[in-house]
């Protein structure tokens, strides 16, 4: 069985800073993968690397089938891959509807009532329907990251990519949110999940990778992964025979 | 009743100033790019528009369902072609580029039509007249500002009420992101100058009916269009309806007063307003 998206030896250096090393790993079609790893370890650039707004020095990457690593973003992004920001990034003067129509019409291929109508479903689920025509811009933190995930969501993804999505968020938010991306990943939508919240995330993924100076570090089941030395030493800064 | 008239038909040359206007409003608020050959884009559909007059026999305002395509598509190869090469961080390579499309329109149109000032033939068109409130309006003038009322309108409706429209906007905001909702911005951007270069067509065949021109007169018309567009507050369609129309009124009050001070009073005009209002009269809010 062929991976849902496939890195084979994908490497990426500004100068002397290497964001990418020989970065290679599978995800099949359903599965959820979580990714962590310390800052600036490289886990954004790897969302970039996949949604082509960087182009790799080196390397493949395969998606449903397809070698995309010479396609453009928008290209990409038709195929099916859809993404959150960390640092959320809306169209801040149109309203969150607008937001949300241009996913769905742009990447989800809906067109006129049935775009309107799904984004309202979406809107709905993200909890941001009362805020439907609130100009982006004027949204709060929260409000925001809604934004970013019902964007995400409209795009219709196959692969759903978010990053620190729960980043910065209370506790009872994080967990609604927590069950909105268990509700999607139960509809059969493949995730890449960049978090530091590791209790969310252990919550929703099957696979946990560890990247640090842009290189796989570990990777396997979640639990199992959290409590191998590799990881105590690099991701939480705890010596291995300490 | 001088005055009431002079600002009656100031008005209506608004209408023509506001259509000049439009097209490079549009192109700023979707690209912020500067469109230096946009006069000479005027122009161009104005020859555009003789020639299918005098080849085709056609009326100059049947001549639009030819001329309005034919500068749309050109407009989409010009953007794919050349200007989108020119679109990045730094202002300066589109400005410089279409300076030199600018000069070379020029000269295309001299090789091709003489320097000789032309004049399109709309017949009793250009003539006609009737009378409301005890002033004499021309139907061309009037026809000209109700098509710039039309065309705004239209602008405004597709920006904020179509798909298209949705597009430009996100474009504009962030065109990175914009690309990973799956929106292909050199392909929007086309569609983008290919709207706005159909809006100078109209314009193009407006001026060839009211006035003659030469390959020469587009640096003017370009100067208008950019008074209109910061007097109104760059990005606001209908405020670019409004500068025309204070431009057009203060130009003919201008004239009024003195034959020699129309050109002057209407930059006088435009520059106490820029001195007042940087901004423009009606800048978008949030910006």
């Amino acid at each position: 069985m062929t991976a849902f998206l496939q890195l084979d030896q994908v490497s990426k250096a500004f100068g002397a800073i290497t964001v990418a090393e020989d970065l290679s790993f599978e995800v099949q079609s359903g599965q959820a993968l979580g990714v962590i790893g310390p800052n600036g370890a490289g886990k954004t650039s790897m969302f970039n690397l996949i949604t082509g707004t960087l182009a790799p020095n080196s390397g493949r990457i395969m998606f449903d089938g397809t070698d995309i690593t010479r396609d453009g973003a928008a290209k990409r992004c038709r195929a099916g891959m859809a993404r959150s920001f960390q640092v959320p990034q809306p169209f801040s003067g149109m309203t969150v509807f607008e937001n949300a129509m241009i996913a769905a019409t742009q990447a989800g291929g809906l067109h006129g009532k049935e775009a309107e109508q799904f984004c309202i479903e979406v809107l709905d689920q993200t909890a941001l329907l009362d805020r439907a025509n609130t100009l982006a811009g004027g949204l709060t933190l929260l409000g925001r990251k809604r934004l970013e995930l019902t964007r995400a969501l409209c795009a219709r993804p196959k692969l759903l990519m978010l990053d620190e999505i729960a980043g910065g968020l209370t506790e009872a938010e994080c967990t609604s949110l927590v069950q909105t991306i268990k509700d999607i990943h139960a509809r059969g939508v493949t995730i890449i999940w960049i978090e530091h919240v590791v209790h969310a995330l252990l919550a929703v993924v099957d696979k946990l990778m560890v990247i640090d100076f842009g290189r796989k570090i570990t990777e396997g089941d979640p639990h199992t992964t959290m409590e191998s030395p590799e990881v105590q030493e690099i991701y939480l800064g705890i010596a291995a025979d300490a | 009743m001088e005055w009431v008239n002079a600002v009656v038909q100031g008005t209506l040359l608004g209408g023509l100033y506001a259509l000049f206007a439009a097209g490079l409003s549009l192109i700023f608020g979707v690209m912020r790019l500067v469109n230096i050959a946009h006069g000479d884009l005027i122009v161009l559909a104005a020859y555009l528009g003789l020639s299918a007059t005098t080849l085709l026999g056609l009326h100059p305002l049947a001549a639009l369902l030819v001329v309005v395509p034919a500068m749309a598509i050109m407009g989409y190869v010009l953007q794919r072609a050349i200007l989108n090469q020119t679109l990045g961080k730094d202002i300066l390579p589109p400005l410089l580029v279409t300076f030199g499309l600018s000069v070379i329109i020029q000269n295309t149109l001299l090789e091709a039509y003489s320097a000789d000032p032309q004049k399109m033939n709309a017949g009793a068109l250009e003539t006609a007249s009737f009378s409301a409130g005890g002033l004499s309006l021309g139907v061309l003038p009037v026809m000209t500002f109700v098509i710039a009322v039309g065309v705004i309108a239209g602008l405004q409706w597709t920006f904020y009420r179509t798909a298209l429209g949705r597009a430009f906007r996100a474009t504009s905001d962030n065109q990175e992101i914009a690309q990973l909702m799956g929106l292909n911005r050199r392909h929007i951007f086309g569609l983008a100058m290919a709207l706005a270069l159909a809006v100078t067509a109209i314009a193009g065949i407006m001026l060839g009916i009211r006035t003659s021109f030469d390959p020469s007169i587009g640096g003017g018309r370009l100067i208008f269009g950019f008074e209109a567009v910061i007097i109104g507050g760059l990005g606001n369609l209908w405020g670019t309806l409004v500068g025309g129309v204070i431009l057009g009124v203060a130009q003919t009050i201008g004239a009024k007063i003195d034959p020699g001070w129309q050109l002057l009073a209407g930059h006088l005009v435009f520059l106490i307003i820029l001195a007042v209002r940087p901004n423009g009269l009606f800048p978008r809010i949030g910006e």
